[in-house]
């Protein structure tokens, strides 16, 4: 009964329309839709997107900031799409944050990216007849779709470099909380299901869809940091409000500050679970194992991807990718590649995936 | 259709033998390779096992559109069985017990009457044949805000329905949240209670497209003949679960 399709479903990667112009959702399989992270590598690495009712956990490295920039793409391309938005935070002034969000690039910019991207593939372009011809055409189908005007509505590309247009955030849909001085979580929850009661499913076409963004949850600064069980019943009640409805919550925590239990089960509470660290500066060891290390900012590990109505787990080429800048203004995420062994000892190894992280592949082939 | 369910999955549990009636399965998992796809077979094949079998299933972790779309592409519909009072879905994914107030055991003493309620309800010949299924037991504990005791109790007055009336009781929790605590009571009981432990683990040379993790299912028949364990692959697919022993994937 399985085998009959051409394109195991496991592997289908959608290639789905967005479902109104301007509404940044797309449909996934199993009756579920994405919405866009904001890191259009993410989006493919994900197979769309973060799925609307899930739970996104990020787990922070201490020593790198890292995890800001999923967060803030994600916030920024929720206020894009005019998505309402529920920002908490320990810091006294959570609104000031809204003030470094990136703004999406202007159209020039975009379409040298693009071609460079193309030029560097082509080095790997020879192996990729090894792979599963069925794997090309979705990849093929996927490039064609970035060039065009959809995609880019779905998902902008964001440059870190620009500060967000004041009348994105400055609207009655952005609410900030800070969690500083509250002794429980009470009334962060009361305000979260709150918001998402805005967006409670129903069997009818979703109108809008609503972003969560806790950061550095359970950061020290909180006086309920050392209340575990309150933590983890916090983010239980999140995680079945966020299920009921149509919106994404995406959590960072530093998992380093909790015991590992704790830690544990909040790892297995999230849908999709990434983690972010750090490379370390001037690494002689990495910089040989490498290529493009001195381009890297730090590592995105890619644990578990959200399966909902589905039993079958999304297995991926990589889960190792390293976040960098392109231009100093674009978060890419590209695979690791192994560094070319030295000439004496015979050919040269390319570890390189085909994982569409940053394959765009071209219409060439050799 | 018959010989497709007699893959390995099927014979470790023991489903053409004898059921699981009368036995606490316990299923256990990790970050990396999730078991839910256990759940998902044990409750299709329960109902199949006896015309007026019955499941109750305390969900936890999903709604029930989430298991309703899963079982329909493995050939099972579970609206339609709930409509036929077969299957009693109960939701308690906002279940929490307050920190001060009614202590915990109150809380759960409620749920436990809940189920027991289903049970007598059902017609007299019926209660033989009626499946309880907890997914999973991790949230117990946070609903109980971290008290063992009260999900322990709780377990136990669960497992005593195996005896009592013939159910059968499966479980799901995540093995790796135990593993650094200096005392892990629940899993260490559970483990200890079950007649049948089934594992679900990363395969140790790390992901694989083709193969999902590894299983494990122990059979601990109290009594004279030894523990039988049963160790092969798997990989999940959408309408079913292959399952081969290691380095025979075609």
């Amino acid at each position: 009964m399985a085998a009959t399709r051409t394109r195991g479903s496991s592997f289908s990667r959608n290639v789905s329309t967005v479902t109104s112009q301007n509404s940044g959702l797309k449909h996934g399989p199993n009756g579920t839709t994405f919405l866009s992270s904001g890191i259009p590598d993410l989006d493919k690495i994900l197979g769309g997107g973060y799925t609307l009712g899930s739970l996104v956990m990020i787990m922070e490295d201490a020593e790198a900031p890292h995890h800001m920039l999923l967060l803030r793409n994600f916030m920024s391309q929720g206020l894009i799409h005019k998505h309402p938005l529920l920002y908490a935070s320990a810091s006294r002034d959570p609104k000031g944050f809204l003030g470094t969000l990136p703004a999406p690039a202007s159209a020039k910019e975009d379409k040298t990216r693009d071609l460079t991207n193309e030029k560097d593939l082509r080095i790997a372009w020879q192996y990729k007849k090894y792979f599963d011809p069925q794997l090309n055409i979705s990849s093929n189908n996927e490039s064609y779709l970035c060039c065009t005007g959809a995609q880019q509505d779905y998902c902008n590309d964001l440059d870190l470099r620009k500060p967000l247009d004041r009348h994105f955030y400055s609207g009655m849909n952005v609410g900030c909380v800070s969690i500083q001085d509250s002794p429980d979580l009470a009334s962060l929850q009361d305000q979260c299901a709150k918001f998402l009661s805005q967006f409670s499913r129903n069997e009818a076409n979703i109108s809008s869809a609503g972003r969560i963004a806790i950061q550095s949850f359970c950061s020290p600064q909180c006086k309920f940091a050392n209340m575990e069980w309150h933590m983890l019943s916090f983010i239980r009640s999140l995680k079945a409000m966020a299920r009921s409805s149509n919106a994404v919550v995406l959590v960072s925590f530093p998992p380093s500050l909790l015991s590992p239990s704790c830690s544990k089960r909040l790892q297995h509470m999230a849908d999709t679970l990434l983690s972010v660290r750090a490379i370390p500066d001037e690494d002689k060891e990495m910089a040989k194992l490498l290529t493009g290390y001195q381009d890297m900012v730090g590592l995105l590990n890619v644990h578990k991807v959200a399966r909902l109505n589905t039993q079958v787990p999304v297995i991926l080429e990589t889960t190792t990718f390293s976040i960098k800048l392109h231009k100093r203004r674009y978060l890419v995420l590209e695979c690791l590649n192994q560094a070319p062994v030295d000439g004496s000892s015979g050919s040269s190894y390319n570890t390189s995936g085909s994982c569409s992280g940053s394959t765009k592949a071209g219409s060439l082939d050799f | 259709m018959e010989h497709k369910e007699l893959n390995l999955l099927n014979e470790a549990l023991g489903f053409h033998n004898n059921n699981l009636y009368g036995r606490f399965v316990l299923v256990e998992d990790t970050v990396d390779t999730t078991a839910a796809f256990v759940l998902h077979q044990i409750l299709k094949h329960s109902f199949s096992s006896h015309p007026s079998s019955s499941v109750i299933f305390l969900a936890l972790s999903h709604p029930f559109s989430h298991y309703d779309r899963i079982l329909r592409k493995i050939g099972c519909n579970l609206a339609a069985q709930r409509d036929n009072k077969r299957f009693f879905f109960i939701d308690m994914l906002m279940l929490q017990f307050p920190d001060e107030g009614k202590p915990n055991d109150v809380g759960f003493a409620a749920v436990f009457e809940k189920i027991e309620s289903v049970i007598k309800a059902l017609p007299q010949d019926n209660t033989k044949f009626v499946t309880i299924m907890i997914d999973d037991i991790s949230f117990l504990q946070v609903a109980a805000n971290g008290s063992s005791n009260d999900v322990l109790d709780f377990l136990h007055y669960c497992y005593t329905l195996t005896s009592e009336y013939g159910c059968a009781f499966i479980a799901l929790d995540h093995k790796d949240i135990y593993l650094n605590e200096e005392k892990p009571a629940i899993i260490s009981e559970m483990e200890y209670l079950a007649d049948i432990l089934v594992k679900a683990e990363p395969l140790a040379t790390g992901l694989a497209k083709d193969v999902h993790g590894q299983l494990m299912v122990l059979h601990k028949q109290h009594g004279i003949s030894p523990v039988k364990i049963h160790n092969f692959h798997f990989k999940i697919k959408e309408n079913s679960i292959e399952c081969f022993y290691p380095g025979t994937k075609i």
